[in-house]
């Protein structure tokens, strides 16, 4: 079965498939020269919590627009850039992957750009929230406000992912 | 007219449904439909200045009028940047 470009679910999730999601360019297969990738883990700490597990849960319509919305941002930005991005939710154990993310280009440069722009930029504005249960206790993490049309904040993002 | 409350992380936990459905004058805006909402659960209240809100799953302003089958989300901050957390 062929793996989309954007997804959202339960399953685990796997690097390889979205690597070669993003390096089948059909007739023009062959023209990129580097595919990074990312992989964001649920952490057995935070700011001094001994944590045990996560638990996502995403607006999941509107999370996949916003990864779409991404990706035009990243295309108009990095030409020819090629990008996958799968979210994981549900309960995710210490260890397990959360998100995964692969870009694809002609170089180097765009190709680890683009991958950091997405993840910057998902944080920002995917509705996608994380329940965080440690010893002692759970807690939602609230970070940021999310609004597309924050150009500050997409800024922001396109100053990390260039530094 | 009726419109669908859709309500995530601890906005969910506060109200105990991930769903409502409520009645709204003609006219309403999201912002009438969120008036209603903390009057019913006062809790809420604190998240007017840092929510997101979303009309017919794409983000929306709460001035944004409404119709009758609307699909209405408040969404709490996102999951990114480095907050600490809301203490249950």
């Amino acid at each position: 079965m062929r793996t989309p470009l954007l997804s959202i679910g339960h399953e685990p999730l796997a690097l390889d498939s979205l690597i070669a999601a993003v390096s089948d360019r059909g007739a023009a297969t062959g023209s990129d020269g580097a595919v990074t990738s990312f992989l964001g883990l649920v952490r057995n700490h935070n700011v001094g919590r001994a944590v045990t597990h996560l638990e996502y849960e995403a607006y999941e319509a509107l999370a996949l627009r916003s990864f779409e919305r991404i990706v035009t941002e990243a295309e108009a930005r990095w030409s020819g850039v090629r990008l996958a991005i799968h979210h994981r939710i549900g309960r995710i154990d210490i260890g397990g992957a959360s998100v995964a993310i692969a870009a694809a280009s002609a170089h180097r440069g765009d190709a680890f750009a683009a991958c950091r722009y997405a993840i910057e930029r998902i944080k920002q504005i995917a509705p996608i929230w994380k329940r965080e249960f440690f010893d002692g206790g759970d807690v939602w993490i609230e970070g940021a406000t999310a609004d597309p049309d924050d150009v500050a904040a997409r800024e922001r993002a396109e100053r990390v992912a260039c530094a | 007219m009726r419109v669908t409350v859709r309500l995530f992380a601890r906005l969910r936990d506060i109200a105990g449904a991930a769903e409502l459905v409520r009645d709204v004058p003609a006219g309403a805006t999201i912002g009438t439909v969120w008036a209603e909402l903390t009057r019913e659960f006062p809790d809420m209240a604190d998240y007017a200045k840092s929510m997101s809100v979303a009309l017919n799953a794409d983000y929306a302003r709460m001035e944004h009028a409404i119709s009758d089958g609307d699909d209405v989300a408040f969404l709490p901050p996102v999951s990114g940047g480095e907050g600490t957390g809301i203490p249950l």
